[in-house]
């Protein structure tokens, strides 16, 4: 048994409405899974689910092996860590860790090894007799952690437990969420709307629509080859640049400019024909010294710059359609200034408009 | 620039709050310190200074309906403050598992909390009065022999009026109840069931801690109802039988309205106000006094 998750065939439906339809999902064990969506696509419901917080419509839910779809919360082998922390704020944090396993019954030796193993592995040891009114943001979080790692289970779900901290909190504590990860080698499954989280956390990215999967990849094959017109535009901060135009013969023709599409790998059963949308990253369109690699050149006019140190935006106008370009943190542009910029087609994207999917 | 004076920050709210300034100064601090000074004095039909030590009050504790009204008043409290409490929180709780009809049954058990004292004290004596009430009702079903007449039976007719009391209370106690419970965090209830914690104990150990705040609040309220406890004992019972269901409030009243001796009733409503006093400090003291250090 490879799976530590298997998902088959979930419905859930919230009266009339269907928040999860026919959703189908295996989560290798030891993988970390991101499920990233906006509000509102089924994300945090889908996780209930496997947590058995919520009562599945209809499907049937696998942990390790086990068909635990009608099994309680606890007794899913899962631990789970909250948005809100949900901490029991009247008990100490060695309450909060300890308040399941001695409600088990379990022997206290063990109760108070396992609760320093986890105040170990998330360095909480001195905060272990204060109480969460006492404790900052991140140390609450990593509590509510530990509360989920003395369970000593084989899956962790995270619903955004980054998302009440603040900027600098949230990047430290993601790069603490990898460690543990990579230290424990659990199998986690993590719901955020944060792109960035789930492009530095996850083995792979489930990206959520209306209750379906749209993708389901590797983060470097969701950010260079996205399924569909959605995903193109969810993933990459700023988003994809979409330029209409036509391909014939084996040229993407956009007003008046040519393209040729060599070396652009399209889908097997694409036509490779007729109207179709050229996704193109902000960082793949080069500009400056990179130039030389372009095969097409053509210059537009800079009408907003964007400086943010490390990398600077420009914003621009190319075959009618508003686009923006990633240039060196160095380049000294202005509103105004005429650049020239080049395509890489081989890294582009290219869409069917009336499907949306990737050609 | 000066620094403006001090006095005329907020000026505005200053002078809103001067009228209840007044009114807390002369009615609550001045009428106390009257009512005390004259639990001293020999005042009949009107207060005279005349003073006689402590008289008033050794008559008071000689009188046996001034007991029995102590008696009854701690009878009253404690059941109605245990029960009041149980009874409004599992109504609340039995509300919160997302029941249809929500609306309506808070309403239902809220609705006599919008009755009087005096409405309340006059249905439950119908309701109680053996000649019509459960008692005819269910001698007519069969049970000739059964019995229960609590308002006419000494002994136990202080439980007539705590029913009374428990009916009219309980629904405020459910909704201030219901309020707290809906503002305790979902993903609280979420992490003890994935931590495999029963619901009973979620609310024991985890909830109703939680909801301190609100337990105070409540508290405050009810305790303050049993003590100025006295329109359903007028209207339920007058008292009776005999003395048995007097209390307090209505010994204060009768003896300076009815029985024209002041002195009297200022001894027993200063015995009243020494009472909660000796509750009410110590409790406030350990509440609030102890933020500082904590």
């Amino acid at each position: 048994m490879n799976y530590a998750v298997e998902i088959k065939d979930l419905d859930l439906y919230f009266g009339n409405v269907k928040v999860l339809q026919q959703l189908n999902l295996d989560i290798y064990k030891g993988e970390f899974l991101v499920l990233l969506g906006s509000s509102g696509c089924g994300k945090s419901t889908l996780l209930n689910c496997i947590a058995g917080l919520l009562e599945v419509t209809d499907g049937q839910i696998f942990i390790g092996g086990n068909n635990v779809t009608w099994a309680q919360p606890s007794e899913r082998g899962i631990g789970m860590v909250f948005q809100s922390y949900a901490l029991y704020p009247q008990m100490t944090v060695e309450g909060n860790l300890s308040f399941g396993l001695r409600n088990a019954r379990m022997p206290r030796d063990e109760i108070s090894k396992r609760v320093s193993r986890a105040a170990g592995i998330l360095q909480i040891e001195p905060l272990l007799k204060r109480k969460p009114a006492a404790l900052s943001g991140g140390q609450r979080q990593r509590v509510a952690i530990g509360r989920a790692l003395v369970r000593d289970v084989d899956v962790f779900l995270f619903d955004e437990p980054l998302s009440n901290l603040d900027a600098k909190l949230r990047a430290d504590l993601r790069v603490e969420i990898k460690k543990l990860h990579e230290q424990l080698d659990n199998t986690m499954i993590y719901v955020t709307h944060d792109q960035i989280e789930a492009m530095t956390l996850a083995d792979r990215i489930a990206i959520m629509k209306e209750g379906k999967i749209m993708q389901l990849a590797s983060p470097n094959e969701i950010y260079n080859r996205p399924r569909n017109l959605y995903v193109a535009d969810f993933i990459g901060s700023p988003s994809m640049n979409f330029l209409h135009g036509e391909i014939k013969d084996g040229n993407f023709l956009l007003d008046g400019i040519t393209i040729p599409l060599k070396g652009y790998e399209f889908a097997a059963d694409s036509s490779q024909g007729g109207k179709a949308i050229l996704g193109l990253r902000p960082e793949h369109i080069l500009t400056g010294d990179n130039l030389a690699s372009a095969t097409v050149r053509t210059t537009v006019t800079v009408e907003l710059v964007e400086p943010m140190g490390s990398d600077t935006l420009i914003y621009s106008t190319l075959a009618g359609t508003f686009i923006h370009v990633r240039m060196d943190g160095q380049a000294r542009v202005s509103p105004g200034d005429k650049v020239e910029i080049g395509f890489q087609p081989e890294r582009a994207s290219l869409f069917d408009p009336e499907t949306e999917d990737r050609l | 620039m000066k620094r403006p004076n001090q006095l005329f920050r907020n000026l505005s709210a200053k002078i809103a709050a001067i009228p209840m300034i007044v009114t807390g100064l002369f009615v609550f601090v001045g009428g106390t310190v009257w009512t005390v000074v004259y639990s001293f004095t020999k005042s009949g039909l009107l207060p005279r200074l005349k003073w006689v030590g402590l008289d008033q009050y050794e008559r008071l504790w000689s009188t046996k309906r001034w007991l029995v009204s102590i008696e009854n008043l701690a009878i009253y409290g404690i059941s109605m403050l245990v029960l009041v409490f149980v009874i409004g929180f599992i109504l609340a709780t039995l509300i919160d598992q997302k029941v249809r009809f929500e609306n309506a049954f808070r309403t239902i058990i809220l609705y006599p909390f919008a009755l009087s004292f005096v409405v309340t004290g006059l249905v439950w004596q119908w309701i109680l009065n053996p000649e019509f009430g459960i008692q005819s009702i269910v001698r007519d079903l069969g049970w000739k022999s059964f019995t229960f007449d609590p308002l006419y039976t000494p002994e136990i007719a202080i439980y007539g009026v705590l029913i009374a009391g428990l009916w009219q209370g309980s629904g405020l106690v459910m909704v201030l109840m219901l309020a707290g419970l809906r503002g305790i965090d979902q993903d609280i209830w979420k992490a003890a069931r994935v931590d495999g914690i029963p619901a009973w104990k979620t609310y024991l150990f985890i909830v109703i801690p939680m909801m301190r705040p609100v337990f105070i609040t409540t508290l405050v309220l009810v305790v303050s109802g049993i003590v100025k406890l006295y329109d359903l004992i007028v209207a339920q019972t007058g008292g009776g039988p005999g003395i048995a269901t007097e209390v307090p409030a209505k010994y204060v009243y009768d003896m300076m309205f009815a029985a024209s001796n002041l002195g009297q009733g200022f001894a027993a409503s200063t015995m009243m106000l020494v009472t909660v006093a000796l509750i009410v400090i110590p409790w406030a003291m350990l509440e609030f006094g102890g933020k500082k250090n904590g």
